[in-house]
């Protein structure tokens, strides 16, 4: 199949990019992820899953530049953690690995790609393959085909320190491809810290294989680089009575799509996920994109939404999540929330939330709102002796603490609110 | 301490007179009364003095202390010693009692230029007011109002009043939606916090509230206007007779 971004002669990103030299196991990934991206091609905005914003800023050619996020002085989040540290810079990983505790196996795709055969194999591409299923994920299959680095974890048992994943970027015009695989054993437990800004330009899958009665918890921040453009995605898949749990502070970006794929493969699974968003269109353009597909495919399943967004000076929030229950799945919960706080009427919320449901026994719901601050609330903090702008930023946190409080570990959550806190009062200035 | 004089006011979205003169002195440490039928203007005359929005003062004026009311933003008349005790205290939620009270403390203290509170002394002060309103730990942790019944609410706003120790307190119908021991427990409060350098000005529809917040004058009030002024017996008139006798007399 020809697509029309091949039969346009305008140069394209798939002439830039090189199949990093790979053994076998990896080059068949690869490969097979290229041949599934050229059928799709890149997205247009005809595509249902992209007439909101559309994808030319993660297919065109070259990246914008995205100047060096200036962090003044301030520790980055998560300081206040004992965690494993992982560092990557411009798309790269960099220093030594730490030291590892029992139960955990770290390597590099970079390392690992060039092995004949890896436990990985079972999973590179392959879960993102399942994924691009009933809704193609273009970005996707490009990052399996040319993505050079990444981490492929395995966690046999419960890992008490906390894996934290450290992005940073000299290069303004860096494009950066990640891909992690994470497979946890039966029984295992980690927690994921993901924060910094990774690249002027980034496209991440995370493949997370969750066996029967594991648990995995995901926290990431995308910092208050402006400049980024970002595609990420994570593709779950949830084994008999697991649990993942993710959620995602978004502050400031010219254009974040978060893509979230999880099916529900045995009975008795739990996956919450979760995203808060401030955008400020005040120093160039904001697009938020969370866009989540969640398929029971075995009974007794919950899962999860909620999704806040706070937009001001013409930013757009998008939320497009899907719960689909297959035959089958009875007793399934599925809970959708998204939500944005307009802060004036130049700002745009665009929600598209969808159930399809195939079997009969099962409670779903979802609610999608936007509106303005409570005036009522405004005054009352005001009555009190809040001025204005510091009483707007208490509701605003307010309105966004539904999502934090969807993070499993309050010190966390504490960190993150502060984070927030912070940057709310230095813009009060 | 407040001096209201020859105050009008309308209803910004209704082109629609409220207030249509009202003169009222209330001097420091004194509690005055307000009653008066449904409609008569009350609420209106604490939210204009409060600095709620969608209201438009065509003549007039309102000090505290000879400062003008009516020329600041809401907080600044907050930290210049004004307090509403709400008729319908707003639930907030996502914002801790506990966090709101600080903030609130704080940023009044801010404003004034003085020092903030340290979280230990603060603490101790909450918990200290906290306990005499029989406000327990977990009303505190709870979002601002969120789930409160109407009695909480209210001991909640005397709770505020406490821990922010205005000079001037309008209790708008603070009556409204309590039991009997409810109101007890408000009234304990709101005369706690009596004395010489605080005035109080309390509107209700009923003399019950005056029975536990023994006012020294009673201003009745219809249609826009203070239409009459006397002492706490004027309440006992209106609780045998109505409000009927006296509007007749006025009009």
């Amino acid at each position: 199949m020809v697509t029309p971004a091949v039969s346009n002669p305008a140069p394209s990103l798939l002439d830039r990019l090189v199949l990093p030299t790979s053994g076998a196991w990896a080059n068949d990934a690869r490969k097979g992820a290229l041949a599934r991206f050229r059928e799709m091609g890149f997205p247009g905005r005809r595509d249902e899953y992209w007439r909101f914003a559309g994808g030319d800023d993660f297919a065109a050619p070259e990246p914008e530049e995205a100047p060096i996020l200036d962090m003044q002085g301030e520790a980055p989040v998560f300081t206040g953690l004992e965690r494993l540290k992982f560092s990557f810079r411009d798309g790269r990983f960099e220093g030594t690995m730490p030291d590892l505790p029992e139960g955990l196996e770290v390597s590099r795709l970079a390392d690992a790609g060039q092995a004949d055969l890896h436990w990985a194999r079972d999973l590179y591409g392959v879960l993102e393959a399942a994924g691009q299923s009933p809704v193609a994920r273009p970005f996707a299959a490009l990052n399996t085909a040319f993505a050079p680095d990444g981490l492929l974890i395995r966690i046999t048992g419960k890992v008490a320190l906390p894996l934290n994943l450290i992005y940073c970027h000299d290069d303004p015009r860096s494009d950066a491809m990640l891909h992690h695989v994470l497979r946890l054993e039966p029984g295992a437990e980690l927690t994921l810290l993901e924060n910094g800004p990774a690249a002027a330009r980034l496209n991440t899958v995370l493949e997370v294989d969750v066996a029967e009665g594991a648990c995995f918890h995901h926290v990431r921040t995308q910092g208050r680089d402006h400049g980024r453009r970002a595609v990420t995605h994570v593709f779950a898949r949830l084994g008999q009575e697991s649990v993942f749990k993710s959620f995602t502070l978004t502050v400031n970006g010219t254009h974040t799509r978060n893509e979230t794929v999880i099916e529900f493969a045995g009975e008795g699974g739990v996956a919450h996920v979760a995203g808060a968003a401030m955008g400020d269109g005040r120093m160039g353009s904001f697009i938020h994109d969370d866009t989540v597909f969640i398929t029971h495919g075995a009974p007794g399943c919950e899962s999860r939404q909620v999704y806040k967004k706070v937009l001001l000076n013409g930013a757009v929030g998008i939320f497009q999540g899907k719960i689909l229950v297959r035959e089958g799945a009875q007793k399934t919960d599925g809970y959708q929330k998204s939500q944005a706080l307009l802060l004036d009427e130049d700002s745009t919320f665009l929600a598209k939330p969808e159930l399809e449901i195939y079997a009969d026994d099962v409670a779903c719901s979802h609610g999608s709102t936007s509106g303005g601050i409570d005036e009522e609330a405004l005054f009352y903090l005001r009555s009190r002796g809040v001025p204005a702008a510091e009483a707007q930023d208490l509701l605003v946190l307010a309105f966004l603490s539904d999502a934090m409080d969807e993070i499993e570990d309050a010190a966390i959550t504490e960190d993150i609110t502060s984070r927030l806190e912070a940057w709310l009062a230095r813009r009060r200035g | 301490m407040l001096e209201i004089k020859g105050l009008k006011v309308k209803l910004e979205a209704e082109d629609k007179e409220i207030l249509k003169g009202v003169d009222l002195e209330v001097p420091a440490g004194a509690v005055h009364a307000i009653m008066g039928p449904n409609g008569s203007g009350k609420s209106t005359l604490s939210y204009v003095l409060a600095g709620r929005e969608g209201y438009e003062v065509t003549a007039g004026s309102a000090t505290l202390d000879g400062q003008d009311l009516l020329d600041m933003a809401p907080e600044e008349r907050a930290a210049a010693g004004l307090f509403l005790a709400f008729q319908y205290p707003v639930e907030i939620p996502g914002v801790g009692n506990m966090t709101f009270l600080r903030t609130a403390v704080n940023s009044q203290r801010k404003l004034r230029g003085e020092e903030e509170l340290s979280a230990a002394e603060f603490l101790k002060l909450v918990r200290t007011e906290a306990r005499k309103l029989r406000i327990d730990a977990d009303m505190l942790k709870r979002p601002v109002n969120v789930g409160f019944s109407g009695g909480e609410k209210k001991r909640n706003e005397i709770l505020q009043m406490a821990m922010l120790q205005p000079k001037m307190c309008i209790l708008d119908e603070t009556d409204s939606g309590l039991d009997v021991d409810a109101m007890k427990l408000v009234a304990e409060g709101v005369n706690g916090l009596r004395d010489a350098g605080r005035s109080f000005l309390v509107i209700t529809h009923y003399q019950r509230l005056l029975d536990h917040i023994k006012p020294d004058v009673v201003h009745i009030m219809a249609a826009g206007r203070i239409v009459r002024t006397g002492g706490p017996e004027l309440a006992l008139e209106v609780e045998h007779n109505g409000y009927g006798d006296i509007l007749s007399e006025v009009a």
